[in-house]
């Protein structure tokens, strides 16, 4: 079983950070609607209170992440351009999904929409977690603050799903490979080869 | 004043707004200047080259920090004249949101190809 470098950076990128993130995403949007809501029977505790400033700020950590090892590292190797005469578009993802009509589209519309929207991820949850740090549960008697908390918490959610599915689908019709390869298990022996 | 007079109602908010309507704009306005710079680094070939920060990349590198600088930017003056303030966060909030809608739709690419 082996992986190349590329591939499994943008398995963490995707599978680690991204997933985690939308994962997290879904219980930050039940948490905050609970614990701020006017009419909670059971007000939020300090602990709860400190629990969900940590967790917000991993969050806010992990969308920075994701999106920074997407453009910074992923992303070259996903748009790099293939020498001259190339043929063997493999190893340059862009240019593959380009040269068949079929799958021009998750460029053209995927990956262009993908690489500027996963931005607002992390962008709206550095706001919601600030604001919830700083207000906390008065939070709750901030009628409009809290109606926007939510709203931008929900486009976090939004901007990372845009973002993860047209990733997953880029990455099915033209995966980012290359770079050495890592073994992750032993190397079979020509006798367990079937 | 009697000792009644003095007790705060349970529902009254004990920190000004001003604060969160600050990083609430200035979110908005940072998910639109990424949308809008985004438009103009596709569609103005002189604005290309000044955006590529970093080459592999290519023009994201610089529609994005540009973006993140002036949505930091924005965050740091509203909230610097905002922080003790009541605002009017309804306006606040409408704009906000509008600047992000706006952003999510011409970040799409039929969208923006439109212009």
């Amino acid at each position: 079983m082996a992986i190349t470098e590329r591939a499994l950076w943008t398995m963490i990128h995707g599978m680690v950070f991204g997933a985690l993130y939308l994962l997290a995403c879904s219980g930050a949007l039940i948490e905050l609607c609970l614990h701020t809501a006017p009419s909670t029977p059971a007000p939020i505790t300090p602990a709860q209170q400190r629990f969900l400033n940590i967790y917000l700020i991993a969050m806010a950590a992990l969308a920075w992440t994701a999106v920074l090892t997407g453009a910074y590292l992923i992303y070259p190797w996903y748009r790099a351009t293939p020498p001259q005469g190339t043929v063997d578009l493999s190893m340059f993802p862009q240019r593959l999904l380009l040269s068949n009509p079929a799958t021009s589209g998750w460029h053209a519309i995927g990956m262009e929409w993908k690489e500027h929207v996963a931005w607002f991820a992390p962008i709206s949850i550095t706001m919601v977690a600030f604001v919830f740090i700083r207000y906390g549960r008065d939070l709750a008697n901030h009628k409009h603050l809290r109606t926007a908390v939510l709203s931008f918490a929900t486009a976090s959610f939004l901007a990372a799903g845009i973002a993860g599915f047209f990733g997953a689908m880029i990455n099915k019709y033209a995966p980012v490979q290359g770079g050495p390869v890592i073994q992750l298990g032993p190397l079979p022996s020509n006798g367990d080869q079937k | 004043m009697s000792a009644s007079s003095r007790v705060i109602p349970p529902n009254t908010p004990a920190l000004p707004n001003g604060s969160g309507a600050a990083a609430i704009l200035s979110a908005g306005i940072g998910c639109f200047s990424l949308a809008f710079l985004a438009i103009l680094g596709d569609k103005l070939l002189a604005l290309k080259a000044p955006l590529t920060f970093y080459k592999p990349t290519g023009p994201l590198s610089g529609v994005s920090t540009v973006a993140i600088l002036i949505w930091l930017l924005t965050w740091v003056i509203f909230d610097a004249r905002w922080r003790r303030k009541t605002i009017a966060l309804a306006r606040v909030s409408v704009v906000a949101m509008v600047l992000l809608i706006l952003g999510f739709l011409l970040s799409f690419p039929p969208i923006a190809d439109l212009f």
